[in-house]
């Protein structure tokens, strides 16, 4: 029986759980003369949840406990010359998992002829498409038939004990039944245990990707030293050529991290002006006609992926800036040549600080008409225009919401890659003058993680040394979000 | 500067009484939110230095009458207003009126105390600040110490000036409010419910309060204690559905009223 199928019967069962509890109740209330502490609708489910979770988590067990039980069992049944060592055991077990396949899919009758010797074995299972070798060993025939075998009883026995539990919890559950019964704080404790377990799902995602990081990154530094990485200036990793052996590249994290941040000010330089006035102008001057129309539109611009920007920064932002530098050259010093490159850190902060605009906009947006009316009204009635209350009162009393929104935005700017790609290219270089290309440590990790690879160099490994970092980055940016919105919170109240 | 000179002046109490001088005059203002009415053709003439109580049950359009009054119905879309208003026999909702000067004439105090994020002297300084009120940070000073002591506030925070106005209890940040509005040196001070957000001894320090600003300020006051309104007006109106049902001398309205709703509403028969 396959677990489709037992789902299904336990879905069933439970839905009959449901309607016997549901009658059950029904009966209760009207015979009782007391008040029923449920209505019948948590004893139902009461009565079919205490059926489905203990069978469901029999099964989830089962299916997870019985394959191991019977890997290690079939590998036993090998001979010692299949297994000679590691390689060779996980070779043998291979092809006996391949055959297995071939087996379950075979009649009966097909295999007592294959046993009989009537019918070879490899044949019979190269017809049912099995790739199988002629000269297959019978004994990883015969552990394949084992493994068949075992897995088949391995499910009617599931499939047994799981109707066995479903009934029997659902059987106690309806038992329990009363007019006195808590079914209701029963479902509530359950309902909690779900959103608890699915919070720590969550949680532990993130910390199982930062392990995973650390680990990688740890063996990165065994290899360079730590003092290499953070304080050299020099970005040349050579390539990860195999067997090349040896030849160690330079890792200094500098000139990446400089780039990035040079970008990420640019970027901010453009987006914060523009996206905070926006904010103003649509919570405080905005017909609500022209806010419905415009909001939207403005965070439209959120939605384009930011591969597109990187289009627009490369057909269209660089060049024009390449051009115009080269007319403004041209009308001041008669040398009409260039002096911002079609790829430069200046292309990528104005088009990654143009992405940026709908966020800050957006939260700061939020933020300020949540600013209480009676503080707008307090001051509106003491003869104050709209940009005086706007500028002295408004904006002091949102500044630490803003300026939380303000990092959040900095650290997505921090992440960004294909716009930088695109846009700034991807010459590691340490320069001051942003009219010529740099790059930054999401655009780095990309190339280092790009092509056919292994992952013992240090050419590699440094991708992970890289995303750690960057990690520390953006997180420090967010808790020190975190703490100022914290801090200034009860600021109006 | 006018506010000093005003009070050192004697209240024109006795000239009041004889022939009275209105400060304000509402003449069939109707006010609509969007397509709703929510005032019809009210009447009603504010005296000089004098406390007018707004009372009746809620919904009644008493807010909305007060708030028409320094148009601060302005900053609500979709508000309308008709019909003429006046201060000084000027109208006020004539296009050559400056909106922002009208409101620093007719101040405003609000139902919840509603100081700004800033320290007491910054909250008090802001309003002076903003019209130039202050030649300089002595000036300032000055301005705002008489108008915490007006206030009655004074004596409590005159030792931390500098903390921040939100610190204050309740009834202390509605007296701050009340300095607030009244260092822009307001000819009318429109209060609504002032006290309903505060205990008995800070109401009781609020009313007190009122009655001293009425020897300089004209005072129009939305009340929905009965009491209040007994206790600290002089003029009292009576509004219910969007109409002035009566408005007469407190003491009539509370005694002997022309109207029987009055009558019910006082009993507390409805409301």
């Amino acid at each position: 029986m396959k677990t489709p199928l037992i789902l299904l019967i336990l879905a069933l069962m439970a839905i009959g759980a449901y309607v016997a509890g549901r009658a059950r109740s029904h009966a209760l209330s009207r015979t009782s003369k007391v008040k029923t502490h449920s209505r019948p609708a948590y004893h139902s489910a009461y009565v079919a949840l205490a059926g489905l979770l203990p069978a469901v988590l029999v099964l989830i067990v089962w299916s997870i406990a019985s394959p191991i039980y019977i890997d290690r069992t079939v590998r036993a049944t090998l001979p010692s010359d299949l297994r000679i060592d590691q390689a060779s055991e996980a070779l043998n077990y291979g092809t006996v998992s391949i055959v297995a396949r071939g087996v379950e899919q075979l009649t009966e009758a097909e295999i007592a002829a294959a046993q009989a010797g009537t019918v070879k074995w490899p044949e019979l299972l190269v017809s049912k498409a099995v790739p199988v070798a002629a000269d297959v060993r019978p004994e990883i025939i015969q552990a394949a038939l084992k493994r068949t075998a075992m897995d088949a009883a391995s499910h009617k026995a599931m499939a047994a004990v799981c109707i066995v539990v479903a009934a029997l919890g659902a059987f106690l559950g309806y038992r329990r039944l009363a007019p006195s019964f808590r079914a209701r704080n029963h479902i509530e404790k359950l309902m909690l245990v779900t959103l608890a377990l699915c919070s720590t799902i969550a949680i532990l995602t993130t910390v199982g990707i930062v392990v995973s990081m650390l680990s990688e990154a740890t063996r990165f530094f065994a290899m360079v030293p730590m003092h290499e990485f953070f304080f050299g200036t020099v970005w040349d990793p050579r390539f990860a050529a195999a067997g090349a052996g040896g030849e160690g590249g330079q890792f200094g994290l500098i000139p990446l991290l400089a780039g990035t941040l040079y970008i990420a000010f640019f970027a901010m330089l453009c987006a914060v002006p523009v996206g905070l006035l926006s904010a103003i102008y649509m919570a405080e001057y905005a017909s609500p006609r022209v806010r419905n129309l415009a909001k939207p539109a403005l965070e439209l611009l959120a939605g384009i992926p930011t591969i597109v920007y990187g289009f627009f920064a490369l057909v269209t932002v660089g060049p024009f800036l390449r051009d115009i530098s080269a007319e403004l050259n041209g009308l001041v010093t008669g040398n009409y040549t260039n002096f911002i490159q079609a790829q430069s850190v200046l292309t990528a902060g104005i088009v990654m600080g143009i992405m940026l605009i709908p966020f800050v906009s957006s939260l700061s947006d939020d933020i300020i008409t949540q600013v209480p009316r009676a503080l707008r009204d307090g001051s509106l009635g003491l003869g104050a225009t709209r940009s005086e209350t706007i500028k002295r009162v408004i904006l002091p009393a949102a500044l630490p919401g803003i300026v939380s929104a303000l990092l959040l935005t900095a650290s997505r700017a921090v992440g960004e890659t294909m716009i930088v790609v695109l846009a700034a290219g991807v010459a590691a270089r340490l320069s001051p003058n942003p009219f010529e290309p740099m790059t930054t440590v999401t655009v780095k990790i990309v190339n280092q993680l790009t092509g056919d690879l292994e992952f013992t160099s240090p050419q590699t490994l440094v991708a992970f040394a890289l995303g750690i970092t960057l990690f520390a980055i953006t997180l420090a940016l967010n808790i020190y979000a975190l703490y100022i919105v914290r801090k200034y919170r009860e600021q109006y109240e | 500067m006018n506010m000093m000179a005003e009070t050192t002046l004697e209240p024109k109490q006795a000239q009041a009484m004889n022939e009275p001088v209105y400060k304000m005059i509402g003449n069939k203002v109707s006010v609509f939110y969007g397509t709703k009415q929510a005032l019809f053709e009210v009447s009603l003439p504010v005296r000089e230095k004098t406390v007018t109580a707004l009372i009746g049950p809620s919904g009644c359009g008493k807010s909305t009458f007060l708030r028409s009054l320094n148009r601060m119905n302005d900053t609500i879309d979709n508000c309308r207003v008709t019909g003429q208003i006046t201060l000084d026999g000027q109208d006020i909702y004539d296009p050559s009126i400056d909106v922002v000067e009208l409101r620093a004439r007719v101040g405003m105090v609000f139902q919840k105390p509603n100081p700004f994020p800033k320290s007491i002297y910054e909250n008090v300084a802001y309003g002076p600040k903003i019209h130039g009120l202050a030649r300089n940070k002595a000036d300032l000073d000055q301005i705002v110490e008489t108008s915490l002591i007006k206030a009655g506030l004074w004596n409590e925070v005159k030792d931390r000036l500098h903390e921040a106005g939100t610190g204050l209890s309740g009834g202390q940040q509605q007296r701050l409010c009340i300095a607030r509005a009244v260092a822009v040196s307001p000819e009318v001070i429109l209060m609504d419910e002032p006290c309903s957000a505060l205990d008995p001894i800070a109401t009781a320090k609020v009313e007190e309060l009122i009655h001293e600003l009425r020897s300089n300020f004209t005072i129009v006051i939305v009340t929905h204690s009965m009491q209040q309104a007994a206790r600290v007006s002089q003029r009292t109106a009576m509004f219910h559905l969007g109409n002035l049902v009566e408005e007469n001398d407190t003491d009539k309205i509370f005694t002997n009223p022309d109207e029987s709703r009055t009558q019910d509403y006082i009993m507390g028969r409805f409301g």
